[in-house]
């Protein structure tokens, strides 16, 4: 099936078997890497990306379905600015080790001080809740993102409470 | 926090908390993991895995899967044999099924592979393999395996007449009996450490590269050891170890799960070879969670012997552990049972005596050293556990009673009964500190005031002491390979370096770290200097990272290698200075003639003359390589105190709190070091309280998928707070223990200890791990009281 979907600013048309999942073709048909493949069951999270703003598991959307949409992968978050407030914070904070996950959890990080500019411990645990991390305990990763939220100029405070 | 540095902040030397250098590219999504590898005309693999645990292959029918459209080979059995590669040796002396020819022995065993143009016509061509398999029974646990009259798993293996996998025994066991004979008490723990799965996020896999023309073979690979891989692919696959290069990228977190060879390396670099194309197998969860390594599946009983104030005179340890199909433990040779006997702990005791005996059954092979230093996780929780048992039979607070029997800090270098000897600690110290932050004396107030109420409260104590950093070369040793590693250092004209190590960070930050021992060696700025690790082509030789021994023997070598070029750099400095060598002194950054610090010359100045301008006799350049084989093992140690609340309707336990003091010496970067501690403390907690892999009776993998395999998120896990002491290691050069494990092996006595203790004053004494509530329900409805 002939789509188009638009990653990160760019249209990508291209003609992709109706079978093919959308992690697939952004990993192979678009060459982005670094949105990664860790479960095949949609229980782990490496694999989400952002479509239309929302986090999505790309291992669990076909790519057909992502027909006509906007998706942001992590090579999305960067802009002629600079890094994204929460690549900064990533780096800041130690809220990476392996890497693996990281794409991830920025990105749904991002999404969500988008609609909750100064979200709780709590809250940032919940949201990140369907995104494994093997290596960081998330502490770091909570941090990061409240982090991010305060170098927004929203949040109240990056301290892990 | 202590503060161990000596260069300012710009150098970033040792104790500076320097940003990550491998972040840059991480945040970024320009990581290099395996499977962003692609080659041009790159085939992709899929295995035919066994549905069943134990069964005869009749037949193998490819034909189906063959006559797919865009399948370019299907690989069996045969065809492996016919290449000399049916089976592999294992890295504990045993030998491993590369694609099944005779029969399956647990459920995801390797029996085909499919090449095929695209990774979904190869899925889906996987699926057409047709394997006609005769049903044995399965044998899922080891009292089975070794029951009289069990069928003989390992049939293939000449002189193999029953399932024992080896026997194991180490200690003065006459000794050890008189000790009991004449104990006032005996306090016994009978625990089964479950079998785990270190699942790192990214599963296993390799691009395998082999050139039918130039007979180069380039394997970009998921290896947390590439260096001992490359070996041991010349010496099974007979080929030259020149035309071995083996590439290891970034690796999505390793946990001991990237340490042993696995056989879907082994069939795609076949088929590479085969075919001569470029080939990739990138493993699926569900084969990454029922065919790789494991961790534990121990089944422990433990007893200590006392007197009635409590001082411990002896302990007795004898263990069955289920091996799976083939006995595949990644430890040292001379170990069959890993180094479990660091299982005295930190106690000061006379005798001791353990033994073992592994059973092969209808499971999948591993015992990896899943985030630890070869067993020394089921050793900690053995000897932890007993101590809360003990408190618990003796009426003796568990903190008391571990004062009691201490190793005392002026008894270090310590002797234990079963050889190690400990460098250094100050263990009363670590645990008064962390009793103290967690407020211990009020929380058993409060816990007595809260059994009052009927309500469940407790507070579990776990002192660990570690045995990493393997390990000297005259005792430590994998597949024959000494357990020694390397580092080499350039310094380019300009001052900046590149330093080339053994060993492979997989996310513990090696690039960052081991720049910043140069920095404090030479006063070149961390960020001046690149780490080059994973590829043997352009690494000197290493054993790798597991068995927290990057820092112990890596680091080490890192930094008596930058000495050596300190020095070459000082007696450069003293030609410019035009003054004798021993006259010369070294700050931060610079060198000087004593007593006249105004006139230097930067590390940066005697790069540039290293290439410009030398004392006569001195060879050009400014570059060295050092193989390290340390003296001795490092001891890291800790002291963990955490407190839950059990709901006593529902058996479900709560974090309340988790204070974890850690010495792991000199923190080269306490910034990763927390980071460290902080994953470590959350798989403890995982296993704990979830983690676990079963299987049912006929052997089928119960926790496949991450939907039965519980890995705690964020919601779960608990907050840590984290203290404390440094104790430098004597023996190593900047002082440094290593910490990556410490927290894994540490931490789950002391959560499962603390619901112990919560319903302790019923009568419960044990429950089994994971923790789960209905377990401990049960353990309350059928307390003694």
């Amino acid at each position: 099936m002939e789509i188009t979907v638009n990653i990160n600013g760019t249209d990508h048309s291209a003609d992709v078997e109706p079978r093919k999942l959308l992690v697939d073709h952004i990993r192979t048909g678009a060459g982005l890497t670094g949105t990664h493949i860790g479960c095949d069951t949609t229980s782990c999270g490496v694999c989400t990306v952002l479509v239309d703003g929302k986090p999505v598991k790309s291992c669990t959307m076909l790519a057909v379905q992502a027909d006509g949409r906007r998706v942001t992968t992590v090579e999305g978050l960067k802009t002629a600015d600079g890094l994204h407030p929460i690549q900064q914070a990533f780096s800041d904070e130690h809220g990476l080790q392996c890497g693996f996950c990281t794409p991830a959890m920025m990105l749904v990080g991002a999404a969500l001080i988008e609609e909750n500019p100064d979200p709780s411990d709590d809250e940032v645990r919940w949201a990140i809740s369907g995104n494994l991390c093997r290596c960081t305990g998330y502490m770091n990763i909570v941090k990061s993102i409240r982090a991010a939220a305060a170098a927004a100029g929203n949040g109240s405070s990056g301290a892990d409470d | 926090m202590t503060d161990t540095t000596t260069t300012p902040p710009e150098i970033g030397g040792i104790g500076h908390s320097v940003k990550r250098a491998e972040d840059a590219r991480l945040i970024e999504g320009q990581g290099n993991f395996v499977d962003d590898i692609a080659l041009p005309g790159m085939l992709h693999m899929a295995l035919v895995r066994s549905p069943v645990a134990h069964a005869r292959i009749n037949s193998i029918d490819t034909e189906a899967a063959s006559a797919v459209d865009g399948v370019v080979a299907v690989v069996t059995g045969e065809l492996m044999d016919a290449h000399g590669l049916a089976w592999m040796p294992t890295l504990s002396g045993d030998t491993q099924a590369v694609l099944a020819t005779d029969k399956v022995r647990y459920q995801g065993q390797e029996v085909a592979a499919v090449v095929a143009t695209d990774p979904y016509i190869a899925a889906d061509a996987a699926e057409l393999v047709e394997v006609d398999y005769e049903m044995l029974d399965a044998i899922t646990t080891p009292q089975q395996s070794l029951a009289d009259g069990a069928e003989v798993i390992r049939d293939e293996k000449e002189g193999q007449t029953d399932n024992l996998a080896y026997t194991w025994e180490t200690g003065d066991a006459a000794a050890t009996e008189a000790a009991f004979a004449n104990a006032d008490r005996v306090v016994s723990l009978t625990t089964h450490y479950p079998r785990s799965h270190p699942s790192p996020l990214e599963t296993c896999g390799i691009v395998a590269d082999v050139n039918s023309v130039t007979g180069q073979a380039t394997l970009y690979m998921t290896s947390q050891a590439p260096h001992a891989h490359r070996t041991l692919f010349a010496l099974v696959a007979g080929l030259p170890e020149q035309n071995i290069r083996i590439v290891s990228p970034d690796i999505g977190g390793g946990f001991g799960n990237k340490v042993p060879i696995y056989p879907g390396y082994v069939v795609a670099t076949a088929a590479s070879l085969l075919i001569g194309q470029p080939v990739k197998w990138v493993e699926t969860r569900t084969g990454n969670l029922i065919s790789t390594g494991f961790g534990r599946d121990y089944y422990m009983t433990g007893e200590l012997a006392l007197s009635d104030d409590g001082r411990i005179q002896a302990m007795r340890v004898d263990m069955l552990s289920d091996q799976g199909a083939f006995y595949a433990d990644a430890q040292p040779s001379r170990y069959k049972a890993g180094l479990f006997h660091v299982c005295t702990g930190s106690y000061d005791f006379g005798n001791a005596h353990i033994k073992c005996r592994g059973a092969f059954t209808n499971k999948a092979p591993g015992g990896v050293a899943y985030r630890c230093s070869f067993r020394i996780t089921e050793a900690s929780f053995l000897i932890e556990r007993l101590m809360q048992t003990a408190a618990d039979e003796l009426g003796i607070d568990p903190a008391e009673l571990r004062l009691r029997n201490f190793i005392q800090p002026e008894q270090f270098p310590y002797e234990t009964p079963t050889g190690f000897v400990y460098d250094s600690g100050d263990y009363p110290t670590a645990l008064r500190k962390a009793l103290e932050a967690a407020g211990y004396d009020e929380l058993r107030a409060e816990q007595a005031a809260a059994r009052e109420q009927g309500k469940l409260m407790g507070i579990g104590i776990a002192h660990f002491t570690e045995a990493v950093g393997a390990g000297p070369a005259h005792t430590y040793d994998i597949a024959g390979l000494k357990m020694i590693d390397s580092a080499e250092l350039r310094v380019h004209p300009t001052g900046k370096a590149v330093l080339k190590i053994g060993v492979k960070t997989q996310g513990q930050g090696h690039e960052t770290t081991f720049a910043q021992i140069v920095a404090e060696e030479t006063g070149i700025p961390a960020g001046d200097i690149k780490v080059i690790h994973g590829d043997t082509d352009d690494t000197p030789y290493g054993l790798g990272t597991y068995a927290s021994r990057s820092t112990p023997v890596g680091g080490a070598a890192t930094a008596m290698v930058a000495r050596k070029i300190a020095d070459k750099a000082r007696h450069i400095a003293a030609h410019l200075l035009e003054a004798a060598p021993e006259d010369i002194e070294r700050d931060a950054d610079k060198f000087f003639v004593a007593g006249s610090p105004d006139q230097s010359v930067s590390i940066q100045d005697a790069a540039f003359a290293a290439y410009t301008n030398l004392p006569e006799g001195m060879e050009y350049g400014l570059e060295d390589v050092t193989y390290y084989n340390p003296p001795n093992l490092t001891f890291p140690y800790g002291s963990y105190v955490v407190v839950v609340d059990v709901d006593p309707d529902t058996g479900v336990w709560k974090v309340r709190r988790m204070v974890a003091l850690d010495d792991c010496g000199v923190r080269i970067n306490p910034m990763i070091v927390e980071g460290q501690i902080h994953g470590g403390l959350t798989e403890g907690f995982a296993m704990s309280s979830m983690q676990w892999i079963t299987f049912d009776d006929d052997g089928n993998c119960i926790g496949s998928n991450f939907m039965d395999y519980l890995i705690p998120t964020a919601w779960e896990t608990p907050r840590f707070e984290l203290l404390e002491t440094v104790t430098p290691s004597p023996h190593h050069p900047i002082g440094a223990k290593g910490i990556g494990e410490s927290a894994t092996v540490g931490s789950p006595a002391a959560f499962v200890n603390a619901v112990v203790d919560a319903v302790a004053h019923l009568g419960v004494r044990n429950i089994d791990m994971p923790v789960l509530p209905d377990r401990v329900w049960e353990a309350i409805e059928t307390a003694d009281t």
